[in-house]
Order: structure tokens, then C-alpha cells, then sequence
């Protein structure tokens, strides 16, 4: 039992880390869009749980919110969008996978749990550096705000600048031509 | 205990996956998602090195990176949605127009 609370923090991190390369691999392995996306899900939620134990909460939490909520969400809809006729000839395509996906959700779910008690209870030493601005303690996401809105004020607008220009771009290419009928 | 070379060579292991998979496969989404695992790799690394070094400025520029992705992936997938209502295919090795 001892042994396991000293490697804790290792078995979190092996497990993870097969975690995002099972996930990569499935990427390039399979063949049907579908799967890869859900595979690249794995993985992206993997390497969530890797932040977390590297002591960036706030990071993990927009891992999860921005790639395995939204680019994944974005992914999954333009796969549909594009492979709309190809899919639904197959019933059980979905069915069979019900099973692997949920179990793979809970798996996911107490690594991640696991992964933060472990940050939790076992501080390394410089954790308190990650979590100081001005010689005052913050919590995580504290910190990296104040970082970002006092140091990197510039970067940060021109950065929101370019995810104006991306919107407005991808509304312009993903728009249907003005008395044409569009297929797709 | 687990140190910063831990994290560096599963990022170059998640690294060299993206690469491989943007050369074997010719689906446009596939390739997408592969750049996608590559941009993972390197944020792995900054907050490697961000841990390492007790500086948060690993983890900010994080936050831009993922930012990038993000925008990279919706103009990506306009594309996509374009080059399909041209072409019917995400096929990339019959998207040859540009060829000389």
C-alpha cells in the first residue's frame, strides 16, 4: 500500500502517457474519420490529465474545454457534413462502440480524479514558484491570469485578433456562392 | 519520480506520430488531426519546461498556442467544406489543381 502512494504519481503519468500515444496511434491506424476523432479524443483528454499533474489546472481545464469540447465538436460535425452519405449505411456502426466508449469515458475520468488528488496531497517543491506573481500566492489560474493581462497584454490582443480574422474567414469559406446551389 | 526528460520524450514520441501520420495518410481531416497532435506535443514541452523552470511563462504561451489551434482548425475545416462543395473528396492526392 505504501509502495503505491510513493509511485502514485508515476502510475498516474505511465498510464497517461499510454493514454495520448494509444490515442495518437489510433489516429493514423484507423481508417474511418469517426474513429480517429474519438481516438485523438483520448489522446487530447491524456495529455489533459498530464497538465494536471504537472501542476497547470488552468491549462488542463482549457485543454478539455477548448480541444475535447470544441475543435473536437468542430471535427466531428464536418466529418458528418462531408462523409454525410457514406455513413448512415451502417446501423451498427455506433452500436458496437457504446460499450468501449463508456468505459473509456469512466477510465478517462478516474485517471483524471486520481491525477488531481495527486497534485492535491504531493506538492513538489517548486510548485509554490508556478503559483507566485509579485511575491504574492495565487492560486493557478490567478497566477496565469495575471501573467498574461499585466506581461503579455500585446500578444494576448493580437492573439485574439487572429482568432477574429480565423472566424471571419472560416465564414467566408464555409459560405454557400451567392446563385449557385451548393451540394455539400 | 517523474522529471522533465519524461515528458520530453513522450512529447517527441507524440510529436513523431503527428509527423508520420501527416505522410502516410491522405485524408484532409486525418492530416488536420495530426497537426492538431503536434501542436500537443509542443505544448507538452512548454509546460515541461515551465514546471522545470518554476516560470509561468510556459503556461501562457500555452494558452496562445491553443488559441492558434483552435483558429487552425476552424479555417482548416472551412476548407475542407469548400473543397468538398468543388471536388466531392477530402482525398488529398486528387486535390492537384495548383500543380505545374
Amino acid at each position: 500500500m505504501s509502495w503505491f502512494l510513493v509511485h502514485f504519481a508515476q502510475l498516474v503519468f505511465y498510464v497517461m502517457a499510454a493514454c495520448v500515444i494509444a490515442g495518437a496511434v489510433g489516429v493514423i491506424a484507423f481508417k474511418s474519420p469517426v474513429h480517429a476523432a474519438l481516438s485523438l479524443l483520448a489522446s487530447f483528454l491524456g495529455v489533459a490529465g498530464l497538465f494536471v499533474l504537472m501542476e497547470a489546472e488552468f491549462l488542463a481545464a482549457v485543454q478539455v474545454l477548448v480541444y475535447a469540447g470544441g475543435v473536437m465538436v468542430l471535427f466531428l460535425f464536418v466529418i458528418m457534413l462531408v462523409k454525410a452519405r457514406a455513413i448512415p449505411r451502417e446501423p451498427q456502426y455506433v452500436n458496437r462502440l457504446v460499450p468501449a466508449a463508456v468505459g473509456l469515458g469512466v477510465v478517462l475520468a478516474l485517471l483524471l480524479g486520481a491525477g488531481m488528488w495527486a497534485s492535491v496531497t504531493g506538492a513538489p517543491a517548486d510548485a509554490a514558484a508556478l503559483q507566485r506573481v509579485a511575491g504574492v500566492q495565487l492560486g493557478n489560474t490567478e497566477a496565469v491570469g495575471w501573467s498574461l493581462y499585466r506581461d503579455y497584454l500585446l500578444p494576448f490582443e493580437v492573439v485574439s485578433i487572429v482568432l477574429l480574422v480565423a472566424m471571419i474567414g472560416a465564414i467566408v469559406l464555409g459560405r454557400k456562392e451567392p446563385g449557385k446551389e451548393g451540394r455539400a | 519520480m517523474i522529471t522533465t526528460t519524461h515528458y520530453l520524450v513522450l512529447s517527441l514520441i507524440l510529436f513523431t506520430l503527428g509527423v508520420v501520420g501527416l505522410m502516410v495518410r491522405r485524408n484532409f481531416i486525418t492530416v488536420l488531426m495530426c497537426i492538431e497532435l503536434m501542436l500537443n506535443a509542443a505544448n507538452l514541452n512548454f509546460i515541461a519546461f515551465s514546471r522545470q523552470l518554476g516560470d509561468l511563462t510556459g503556461q501562457v504561451f500555452a494558452v496562445f498556442v491553443i488559441t492558434i489551434a483552435a483558429a487552425e482548425a476552424a479555417i482548416g475545416l472551412g476548407i475542407i467544406v469548400a473543397l468538398v462543395r468543388l471536388k466531392q473528396t477530402t482525398d488529398l492526392d486528387r486535390v492537384n489543381v495548383m500543380e505545374g
